[in-house]
């Protein structure tokens, strides 16, 4: 045999870099931590994200005994590798930063990882490190480095996050044994601008297996036309009169396409008898549309590999929405409908839909198992837990 | 560890026979037609076809040549094929010298009851036989496979709420994500909608998660147990009877039915409806074999909608009737009658005690393998919290072997090939379990053939782990060495006729 050609086997380059402040902000109240560490740590806040970054190595270092590792230097990386037996290891030149890292610091990173070949860009941080990481990447090459987030931040909406830092490690250790069988997909990196919107900030290349599991070989549909599909079939059900507020995401803003509206993937929009009441509407403006009619229901997607229903990138869906939408409607709560393909679900990491929100006994109102719809005539039911 | 002897598959390049056609070449010339029966005078002009069939044109020892190749560049069928959910059985020589007697081969479907005595006492008995397996009331054998079987079912179950003024309610047909996939398919294909189950943490679906769609839109529960995990759900009597609580049938596919042979009835845990597959699990030949039989068998109360025609046993001998109620045809005649008759003759010489022996067997080899295979690093077995036994088969996953090597399944199984061991299964779409593999052992192969498999499989591992580029590229002593699989699923580019060949790759 012959260790030239296509299959030629070389070493992969794994390329780590850590946003040490990322998630501070959580337990103390913040919507984020960009800007605001100084604000979280005057409120008691604890570094969050070295002790993800070592759950997510360890577990790494577990899978993948045999790597060869790019990493950022100090708190920005090396400092949180585990007993690296077998990885061969380079830190990054380059100052130790200081106590008070900063976004700099992370796109001088992530640029100096790019350059020095990374097969892959493991990174671990919320939505703000994910858009710090996408736009360095985008600086030098575009999307041509593949990148995954250890979810570490106050939000993670970014699709291109591991549910838990192990499931990022799984990822990631699968991606490198073989990145060209398994390919890489688009992922869009999200996160709310200063005014509190949800706004697209790009995309970048993740590796295409879902956390857990792979999809099958000689793939189904592509996710677009199962989703087009069951959206038409959606959008041709709806009943005159009843109010349908449809939720953010691919697979739900479809259900607008199919009606011929302009609705918005990224927020929540609402419908009526075929005409777009309002586009992107907030809390208030939900509130007062549901004031409004008598019958309602509440469309739904799944955010893909996390399983999440509520309590992610849609917190316009707030406890006081949800209760206005059930007094509207006696079956409001039951009779929230969930669309997501079958790839969607096949990528979830167990059949299970999550739901976090600050109001405990709305939320075990919503537990139990809830019907999915996944392509026309097609559906399964997914445990709810909150 | 047993030694492993060298194997080399013959390579031909061999063409396809269009390609060895040569204009005005025959291997064998019948006399011309008699005049006044010569298709171009006797048929109307407006029947007979304008230019002369494609055919290929080829000489006898050009013919014989051309399939002598092709048969050696298959396995032979009977290597050593652990194929899960296929259940590869041997199947007995005598059973094919049965089937091929004049008595069998040279019967025509349509002649008279009174001419088939025989064959018509063979399919009645083996009738009874399975229904006493099963506890069901009555068999069909027209359906030409287990998703035909399946189909049959929903077909029934539409006559059955149609009878009852309820097929506009009952939309609803219900199943597992490990279910064989004909079912779902075959319940859409009838015009149900399907709700499918997951599998949680147990390995099978959740009777919670039943419950949670279970309605008065019910119309059935299509499901297999064991399913294509080897996971036994023991629930099942609960799941039955909460399906008709709401009014729902419940219909057994026994695709999996080699563990448990024997030892359950599909009736007496409540079942309406089961199938069972006579090329798998009642020594008949599979795949290139030969063709297949849907065994279908339900209560007396839906035996009013089976398909007609059926045999009967009456005074004057037995006879074929029509079903008057029934839901009319899923196929010809009785169905492939060569198979039933091989099928009868295994269970007629294997007996109650021998097919429950056989039963016992394929599990014990199946957790004698586990063992084994469990002992070799990279090897996990799906839901390792579930602890129970598996029956017949395990569902394993390379996942962490290839994390480590970067070696897929697919690679092993293309390697193991190049020791001339059958592809393994790796696992029904989607994979809910990473690098899935799922060998079935059954009760056929000896220990050493088990062992050698085994030996084969950790031996590739060990490849992989030395010199990875050799399992990845392999297989590198077969007929051809890895395929281009992008095409297969592209109509734009597959082609089952010589026509669409020459269209699609542009040759004609």
């Amino acid at each position: 045999m012959t260790s030239s050609g296509p299959w030629a086997a070389r070493a992969r380059v794994l390329g780590i870099v850590v946003n040490p402040v990322a998630g501070m902000g959580g337990r103390v109240g913040l919507h984020g931590t960009d800007g605001q560490v100084e604000l979280a740590r005057a409120r008691g806040a604890e570094p969050v994200a070295p002790a993800r970054a070592r759950r997510a190595l360890a577990r790494l270092h577990e899978l993948a005994p045999d790597l060869d590792v790019v990493v950022a230097p100090g708190a920005l990386g090396a400092d949180h590798l585990p007993d690296a037996t077998g990885w061969r290891v380079t830190v990054l030149d380059g100052p130790e930063p200081g106590a008070e890292t900063t976004a700099d610091d992370t796109r001088a990173a992530v640029s100096a990882l790019v350059a020095a070949g990374v097969d892959l860009l493991l990174f671990v941080g919320g939505d703000g490190t994910a858009r710090d990481v996408a736009g360095a990447v985008w600086a030098v090459c575009d999307d041509c480095v593949p990148v995954l987030g250890v979810p570490a931040g106050v939000k993670m909406h970014s699709a291109v996050f591991g549910l838990t830092p192990e499931t990022a490690a799984l990822a990631a250790s699968r991606h490198l044994a073989a990145p060209e069988r398994h390919g890489t997909r688009q992922a869009e990196v999200v996160d709310r601008d200063a005014a509190g919107d949800v706004r697209l900030y790009g995309t970048v290349q993740v590796p295409a297996l879902p956390a857990g599991v792979q999809p099958a070989k000689g793939a189904p549909a592509p996710l677009a036309d199962d989703a087009t599909a069951l959206a038409a079939e959606v959008a041709a059900e709806l009943e005159p009169g009843r109010l349908y507020l449809l939720g953010p995401g691919a697979t739900v803003d479809q259900v607008g396409h199919a009606l011929g509206l302009a609705t918005t993937p990224l927020g929540v929009d609402a419908v009526c008898d075929g005409r777009l009441l309002a586009v992107d509407a907030d809390e208030a403006t939900l509130l007062d549309l549901l004031a409004r009619h008598d019958r309602a229901t509440l469309v739904l997607g799944v955010v893909g590999g996390q399983g999440f229903l509520l309590g992610r990138g849609n917190q316009q869906l707030s406890p006081a929405v949800l209760r206005a939408l059930a007094a509207a409607d006696p079956a409001g709560l039951a009779g929230i409908l969930v669309l997501a393909t079958p790839a969607k679900v096949g990528a979830l990491p167990e059949p299970v839909l999550h739901v976090d929100l600050d109001d405990p006994e709305l939320a075990a109102e919503l537990a139990g198992y809830r019907r999915v719809r996944t392509a026309p005539g097609r559906s399964t039911v997914l445990r709810v837990e909150t | 560890m047993s030694e492993l002897r060298n194997y080399h598959a013959a390579v031909w390049d061999e063409p396809l026979v269009m390609e060895l056609s040569a204009p005005g070449r025959r291997g064998n010339v019948p006399p011309a037609p008699i005049a006044e029966l010569d298709p171009a005078t006797a048929l109307p002009g407006a029947v007979l076809r304008q230019a002369a069939p494609a055919l290929p044109e080829v000489a006898e020892p050009d013919v014989l040549r051309h399939f002598l190749h092709l048969s050696q560049e298959t396995m032979g069928m009977v290597g050593i094929s652990l194929f899960g959910t296929c259940t590869m059985k041997y199947n007995p020589r005598v059973g094919e010298q049965l089937s091929g007697r004049d008595g069998m081969a040279e019967l025509h479907p349509d002649q008279d009851d009174s001419t088939l005595q025989g064959l018509l006492e063979a399919v009645h008995r083996f009738d009874l036989m399975l229904r006493g397996l099963s506890g069901m009331d009555r068999f069909v054998f027209q359906p030409g496979g287990g998703a035909h079987a399946a189909y049959t079912h929903t077909a029934v179950t539409r006559a059955y709420f149609a009878d009852r003024g309820e097929l506009e309610q009952r939309r609803e047909i219900i199943t597992t994500a490990q279910a064989h996939p004909c079912n779902p398919a075959t319940a859409s294909a009838a015009g149900f909608d399907v709700i499918t189950l997951p599998v949680e943490e147990d390995g099978y679906a959740s009777l919670d998660a039943l419950k949670a769609v279970l309605s008065d839109r019910t119309a059935a529960l299509m499901i297999n147990n064991p399913d294509d995990m080897g996971i036994y759900n023991p629930h099942i009597k609960e799941w039955v009877d909460a399906v008709h609580e709401v009014g729902g049938l419940c219909f057994y596919d026994h695709a999996n039915f080699n563990g448990v042979m024997g030892r359950l009835r599909a009736r007496e845990l409540g079942f309406d409806a089961c199938m069972f597959m006579l090329h798998k699990t009642f020594g008949v030949a599979k795949g290139g074999g030969g063709p297949a039989v849907g065994a279908y068998g339900c209560s007396e109360e839906l035996a009013t909608y089976l398909p007609g025609p059926l045999v009967e046993a009456t005074e004057d001998g037995y006879v074929r009737r029509e079903n008057p109620r029934g839901v009319g045809r899923v196929r010809e005649y009785l169905g492939n009658l060569n198979q039933v008759v091989k099928a009868f003759g295994w269970l007629t010489a294997m007996g109650a005690d021998g097919i429950r022996e056989a039963a016992d067997i394929s599990v014990l080899a199946n957790n004698y393998m586990e063992v084994r295979l469990l002992e070799l690093k990279g090897v996990t077995k799906a839901f390792p919290q579930m602890t129970k036994r598996r029956l017949e088969m395990t569902r394993f996953s390379l996942e962490e072997y290839t994390a480590e090597t970067g070696i897929t399944a697919v690679d092993v199984q293309n390697r193991m090939g190049d020791y001339g061991i059958d592809a393994f299964w790796l696992s029904h779409e989607p994979w809910i379990v990473p690098e899935p593999f799922t060998p079935e052992a059954g009760e056929t192969w000896s220990l050493e053939d088990i062992d050698y498999w085994i030996d084969v499989l950790a031996h590739v591992l060990e490849e992989g782990r030395s010199d990875p580029e050799l399992v990845r590229t392999a297989p590198h002593q077969q007929v051809v060495g890895q395929l281009d699989g992008s095409s297969l699923d592209d109509p734009e580019k597959w082609a089952t006729t010589w026509r669409a060949h020459r269209r699609k790759s542009g040759r004609g």
